[in-house]
């Protein structure tokens, strides 16, 4: 045997890293794709942010002592996820555990922020119906909270899924996809954090 | 350890882009285009970080792919985000009343 054939032969993936690589590429696609749809809400709020129909703008509405503590909860949770994956390369079940389960709650603490963000601006008249600012405002914060909560729910099940089954090679393929999702929502939300509320308060 | 290292660094350096761009805008130190364009910057370079740090996106390897498909799609981001308020800034500057549009002529163009 050659020497190219015998690296051919090491080199050789197993079906199950195969599907591994495709299934991230996969899900990366649908990421790119969510991408797009966040920059189409991004471009439709920058439109909108200066028409708020005789109403209050972002630099009166916005706490950023708040935002900034939603900003470092979701940047904690992205890093403790991390942690988790190293966890799981590692093979230590109870570690991705407990930091799976850290980052749930920090992503709940997060979420719970922002529903009293929003209820309290509407309690004061300022829901998505005021302006055309406000409409831009909730539409594009919230469909971030929603994958916020879509995310949680991916992770409750994942916990529950790995209580039952451990490590499995399917398991650590699923969190590898439930963590890239994580992390793309943390970058989504530095663009938010950057572009709604930053530039809101101190901008043109 | 190399990849917790690699979370760590990540962890690190957006706190510290965070709380800079935080601290600009809180102490008043930027205004007006300066703020947009200094904290556009840093949320890039945020960007960059966590790109590199957390997802682990490099040129060699088996994420190759992904990069390249990260690069279309920020081109067409770019695009739906500049046309969009390109065509949305020009259709305003049009839509203002004439008398407007006619001051706007003679200050932008310098035509009388």
């Amino acid at each position: 045997m050659s020497h190219d054939a015998v690296l051919a032969v090491e080199s050789k993936p197993s079906a199950s890293s195969t599907k591994t690589l495709v299934t991230s590429l996969g899900f990366w696609i649908y990421l790119m794709t969510d991408c797009v749809l966040f920059a189409t809400l991004f471009a439709t709020f920058a439109v909108l942010r200066h028409n708020t129909n005789g109403g209050p703008g972002g630099d009166e509405l916005f706490s950023m002592p708040y935002v900034l503590t939603e900003t470092l909860i979701l940047l904690t949770s992205s890093f403790t996820c991390g942690l988790a994956m190293v966890a799981t390369a590692n093979k230590r079940r109870n570690w991705t555990l407990a930091l799976m389960a850290i980052t749930a709650l920090l992503g709940l603490t997060f979420l719970g922020l922002e529903l009293h963000e929003f209820a309290n601006l509407a309690a004061e008249g300022n829901s998505w119906r005021r302006s055309g600012f406000l409409s831009g405002f909730f539409t594009l914060v919230g469909t971030h909270g929603l994958h916020i909560t879509i995310g949680l729910l991916w992770i409750g099940v994942m916990l529950a899924n790995i209580v039952r089954h451990g490590l499995t090679a399917s398991n650590i393929r699923r969190l590898s996809l439930l963590s890239m999702f994580w992390h793309f929502l943390d970058i989504v939300w530095i663009f938010i954090f950057t572009f709604v509320y930053l530039v809101g308060v101190s901008g043109v | 350890m190399r990849r917790s290292l690699s979370y760590v660094a990540g962890f690190v350096l957006s706190i510290i882009l965070t709380l800079v761009a935080y601290g600009l805008v809180s102490q008043n130190y930027v205004q007006g285009w300066t703020a947009v364009y200094t904290l556009s910057a840093l949320a890039v370079i945020q960007l960059l970080v966590q790109l590199l740090f957390f997802l682990h996106l490099s040129r060699h390897g088996e994420t190759h792919t992904r990069l390249m498909l990260f690069d279309f799609t920020l081109v067409v981001v770019i695009i739906v985000v500049a046309g969009t308020l390109w065509i949305m800034h020009n259709l305003h500057y049009n839509a203002e009343p004439i008398e407007v549009i006619e001051q706007q002529i003679i200050h932008d163009e310098g035509v009388n």
